[in-house]
Parts: structure tokens; C-alpha cells; sequence
């Protein structure tokens, strides 16, 4: 019997088992931000342990909040900021090169096929695009991964997801992985990891393969996955070129991590999406979806562009396409936030910026605040949001607050109409 | 280890999700117990009062399913704990929110539907009591005059987490 992806990482990555179905894995990557990672830190230093384990494999950024709004994130910064000084953790960014984690990690190329990666923060599932395990933890878990380099898991089964046909018009990953999570619902994959393959994956960007990976959580997953492959080596290539004679031998090196054909899943599903329209949440449950034709109309007080979701360059280009020499609603707050700063540098040379400024957008720096109601466009209690980001809880972003999760294209659409709005006419 | 149980609260809802159960702006605290005062205090439930001495007292949650979806934030588990909850049982967990609940040497305890159908038989006893014996592995609920016991399961890793008081101290000591 063949191997998942999953399977392979954790044979190779096995630190003990200690009891069965319990597998301590040695841990590649380690991640870590100033919310969750502080707590740690204080514990480690109140139990006498204020060690790492490796300072070469423990990334770090400040990003949630910054810069920082207050006295007590700018304690969170400064806690992270004197640790990562201190333990000399050279791959740490702080305010000028800081990115949201999820976007600045990859980019700077720390994420490789067959890597075990985890941080405190439920999104970690999105590094999986680089067939590698990556799983969200808790402070606990952060804690340990520091000091000690491993972490335990139940070993997950693998959902197989199958994107076939070719993307529609106006259909980017984001309506693909709401229409996967409306298929799997909010629970349909614990304890699973979620892997995605199929025509249209095979066909996807590395962007579009972090954006479906990102949103493995809300179904419940452990990790998204997908199988590296050219696409994956091209992206890489500026950090492997070192190790390898040509990007084929980098194909056939990585290849090994693959699922095998004859692995075992947990399940199958395939979904032809050659006919989707693009989608919209309703509701505070990500599984909660509907077609933006059942949703168009609905009015929105903001627009959110940003996020480890969708703050990439190609959904800020897609969306600028959109709003090019046209004005959002005046009704409409638009907000943009590049998730790294070598995004902004980009957006910025290829002219995308002065688009959004144009049209009316307030552009900030990279950060994750207004994605969880912590900072840069928290709501108002009964106002609307439609925004590019990853849950849609109530009050997710703003005490009383309502968000329709949608990909860029929606977004933009809709901050030109001041209503939720169908992106396939202005393309 | 911890003391399991006490006064039951009932939350009767599936997918209560973590943003619910300990909100994002209250993520910029540092120490755990500045963290007491919010517990629970975005849940809409009929008839839940996230400020009752129902609330404050209770020393064990009973739910549905899903509970403690979305973020990885341990900030969740936490409230529960500074709040004397050391115990939470439900149909099913979100696998973040539930390892957090062992590695900081507390009890997430799955129950099939039904047996959760049967503790929600006592949520309008204003005296219902949970008590949990991990160690065993058993569980009684009193109120109203009436007292029932049930079997739960939970793996023997996570056992060994609860009674070395959490993953910090068992990794520490093993590898």
C-alpha cells in the first residue's frame, strides 16, 4: 500500500511514539508572532528554560499588531523582540520588513517539501501548498516546539480533494476553497489533513495554492497539502538553486514526497468546477456559502483587501484590474493591506497602489489587524464588512460586526457598488 | 492534577467557536489571569448571561459539537481555567482547541450525542454538578434530585498529560 504525503512526512519526521496513535514528530520549522508567543517566552523564563532549541529553524515576526497600538502590544512586540534579540533568531522581522506571517515566511523561502512546520496560529495550515505538514498549535505546543524542537500529533487521514475543469471566468482559489469547505462543512475535517490535487491545482500559482491550503482550518483540518511539483520548484528556486543542478532535478527530488497512487485516503471527492460562479459567506460560519447572484445587493459599510488568505500580489493585480479608473462608493470604506512589504514594493512599481488610491482605497502597511477586529478597520457594531479574509465569526472583526468572506475580484466589485457584487461584469 | 468538575453550565449550541469564548482584543493580555473578567463574553445564547454568578461559578461545560473551532489561540482554554473550569465535554472538539485543553493538563471529554442528550436532561437544574474522575475515566452528574454516571473514553496520551499536569512538564522531562 502506497503513502499519502502525510504519511511519508511523518515516517520520515518520527521522534517516538509513545503511545499508539500518539507520534512525537522532530519539527523543521517553528513560527512564531507576538500573540501567542509571549505567554511562552514568560513561562520558559519562569521555569528557568529561556532556551531554544535551534535558533536557525524558529522564525519570527511581528504582525497582528503593528505598529503597535497600545501599551500592551507594544509589551508583546517588545517581549518578542528581546527574545528573538537575545537567542539571536536572525530570521526576525520587525517593523519596515514585517509581513503577515503566512505570506513573509514563504516568500522568504523558509518553507521546503516535506517540512514539519508549526506556530500559534490556526493558519498555519496554509504552508502545507508546499506538500509540506504544517499545523496550527497553542502556546503549549509553541512552548515545547521551542524548547524542545518537537511536537505531538494523532496521526491525521488524508481527505482527497480533486479540483477538475478549469476555472471559470471571475473564479479564483478563494471560491474554490469555499466551495470545498460548503462541501466539507466547518468539522468535516478534523483530525484530517486536506489534500489538494487536480487539474485546476495543477494549474494554480503557488499563491493560489497557499490561498486554498489557508482555509483548510475552517473545515476543521489539521493541514492543507499539495504536492510540489514544478510550479513549487519555480518558486523556490531563488533559495534551492544552491542545492540542485537544474530545477528538474529539484522536481524529481521533491517528487518523492508525493502521495503515492495507490495511498490510502480517508476519503475521495472530486468537484468539477468548470461551472462556478464566484461565492460569498453568509451567516458566521465559514460552511455558510451562496453564490454572489443570491447575495448581490446586500449593502456593505467596508472592504478589506489583505490577509494570509488573499494579500497576495496577484489578488491585489486582480482586483486592481477591477477598480482601474473607477471610484468606490462613497458609502464604502475600502481598505488595502499587502501582506508583506515586498508585496507593497511590487504593488507599488507595477502601479496597482495608485489604482487603489484612486479609486478610493486607504492603503495601510502589512499587518493582520483588521482581519481578527484587533486593529486597522475593526467595525462598528451592526456594520458590514465584505472582505477577502478567512472567517466570517460574529464579531470576527468588530463586536457585532457582519463579514461576507469573498475573494478580491468580489471584493472589489463590491466597494465600486457598495454592495455585495458580481466581479464577472467588469472583466 | 487538577480538581475536575463542579457547578455545570450548559451551552447549548454546536460550532461555539473561540472568538465566543475568549474575544481578540482581550488576546493582548500577558498573564493569564488578567484574562478572568471576559470569559465567554461574546456568546449569544438564549438565555445565557456571559456575566452570571452561573457563569463565574460553574466548574464544567457541557456541549455540543465542534466547540472551540477557529483560532489556535490558547487564550481559550486559559479563561476557562483561571475561571476554575477544568473540564469540557462535548460531542466533538476542534483538534487545536482540544490539544491546548491537555496540554495545559485539563479535560476535553468526547461523549456520543446521545450521552450528551442525557447530561442536557439535568441543564434546568439549578443545582447540576459534574464530577470527573480522569483517572477512572468516569463521570457524574447530580441535580434535581436525580444522579446518573457514564464511561467516557480519552487516548492514553492525553491521559498522561492530565496527570503530569501538562505537555510542558512530560516533554520536558522526556526528550
Amino acid at each position: 500500500m502506497g503513502m499519502t504525503t502525510a504519511q511519508k512526512i511523518f515516517a520520515a519526521h518520527l521522534v517516538d511514539e509513545p503511545f499508539a496513535g500518539t507520534k512525537v514528530l522532530g519539527i523543521d520549522v517553528v513560527m512564531c508572532h507576538e500573540i501567542t508567543t509571549p505567554i511562552a517566552i514568560a513561562d520558559l523564563m519562569a521555569r528557568g528554560k529561556d532556551r531554544v532549541f535551534d535558533k536557525t529553524k524558529i522564525k519570527a515576526v511581528i504582525d497582528h499588531v503593528t505598529p503597535s497600538k497600545d501599551s500592551k502590544t507594544a509589551t508583546q512586540a517588545k517581549m518578542l523582540r528581546d527574545w528573538a534579540r537575545r537567542h539571536e533568531i536572525k530570521d526576525f522581522f520587525d517593523i519596515g520588513a514585517n509581513g503577515v506571517c503566512h505570506a513573509i515566511f514563504p516568500e522568504k523561502g523558509f518553507i521546503r517539501p516535506g517540512n514539519t512546520v508549526i506556530m500559534g496560529d490556526s493558519h498555519t495550515c496554509t504552508h502545507g501548498a508546499f506538500g509540506a505538514f504544517a499545523a496550527g498549535v497553542g502556546t503549549t505546543d509553541l512552548e515545547v516546539g521551542i524548547l524542545k524542537g518537537v511536537c505531538a500529533f494523532r496521526e491525521p487521514k488524508t481527505i482527497r480533494i480533486n479540483l477538475n475543469g478549469t476555472l471559470p471566468k471571475g473564479v479564483y482559489a478563494k471560491d474554490a476553497i469555499l466551495r470545498v469547505i460548503s462541501e466539507l462543512t466547518v468539522n468535516g475535517a478534523t483530525d484530517r489533513v486536506i489534500e489538494f490535487g487536480g487539474p485546476i491545482v495543477d494549474a494554480m500559482t503557488m499563491e493560489s495554492r497557499m490561498t486554498l491550503c489557508n482555509m483548510a482550518i475552517e473545515a476543521g483540518g489539521t493541514s492543507g497539502i499539495c504536492a510540489p511539483d514544478r510550479v513549487t520548484v519555480d518558486y523556490l528556486w531563488p533559495f534551492i538553486s544552491d542545492s540542485f543542478a537544474s530545477k528538474e532535478a529539484a522536481v524529481a527530488e521533491y517528487a518523492k514526497w508525493a502521495s503515492d497512487a495507490d495511498a490510502e485516503y480517508d476519503k475521495v471527492i472530486d468537484l468539477d468546477l468548470s461551472n462556478l460562479t464566484p461565492l460569498c459567506t453568509f451567516g458566521y460560519k465559514p460552511d455558510q456559502v451562496k453564490s454572489i447572484e443570491e447575495m448581490a445587493g446586500t449593502p456593505v459599510d467596508q472592504v478589506y483587501v489583505g490577509s494570509c488568505t488573499n494579500g497576495r500580489i496577484e489578488d491585489l493585480r486582480v482586483a486592481a484590474q477591477i477598480l482601474k479608473g473607477k471610484k468606490i462608493a462613497p458609502t464604502v470604506r475600502g481598505i488595502l493591506s499587502p501582506a508583506t512589504p515586498q508585496i507593497y514594493k511590487e504593488a507599488v512599481a507595477e502601479g496597482l497602489i495608485q489604482i487603489f488610491m484612486d479609486a478610493g482605497f486607504c492603503v495601510t502597511n502589512p499587518t493582520c489587524g483588521a482581519c481578527l477586529g484587533m486593529s486597522n478597520g475593526v467595525l462598528a457594531e451592526g456594520e458590514v464588512c465584505a472582505s477577502t479574509t478567512n472567517r466570517n465569526f460574529m464579531g470576527r472583526m468588530g463586536k457585532g460586526g457582519m463579514v461576507h468572506l469573498l475573494s478580491p475580484a468580489t471584493a472589489a466589485a463590491s466597494a465600486i457598488e457598495g454592495k455585495l457584487a458580481d466581479p464577472r461584469k467588469y472583466l | 492534577m487538577k480538581k475536575f468538575g463542579g457547578p455545570a453550565l450548559f451551552l447549548d449550541r454546536s460550532d461555539i467557536n473561540t472568538d465566543e469564548i475568549i474575544p481578540a482584543k482581550y488576546l493582548t493580555e500577558i498573564t493569564k489571569e488578567d484574562l478572568k473578567p471576559y470569559l465567554l463574553e461574546d456568546l449569544k445564547l438564549p438565555g445565557f448571561d456571559p456575566k452570571s454568578e452561573k457563569t463565574y461559578g460553574a466548574g464544567a461545560v457541557v456541549t455540543r459539537a465542534n466547540f472551540g473551532c477557529g483560532s489556535s489561540r490558547e487564550h481559550a482554554p486559559w479563561v476557562f481555567e483561571v475561571n476554575g473550569i477544568h473540564v469540557v465535554i462535548a460531542e466533538s472538539f476542534a483538534r487545536i482547541f482540544r490539544q491546548n485543553m491537555f496540554n495545559c493538563g485539563m479535560a476535553a471529554i468526547e461523549l456520543a450525542p446521545a450521552q450528551i442528550d442525557r447530561l442536557f436532561t439535568f441543564a434546568d437544574a439549578a443545582d447540576a454538578t459534574i464530577e470527573v474522575d480522569v483517572a477512572n475515566t468516569t463521570l457524574t452528574i447530580k441535580g434535581g434530585g436525580r444522579e446518573e454516571s457514564m464511561q467516557f473514553e480519552i487516548s492514553p496520551f492525553d491521559k498522561a498529560l492530565v496527570l503530569a499536569g501538562g505537555w510542558v512538564d512530560y516533554a520536558d522531562s522526556k526528550y
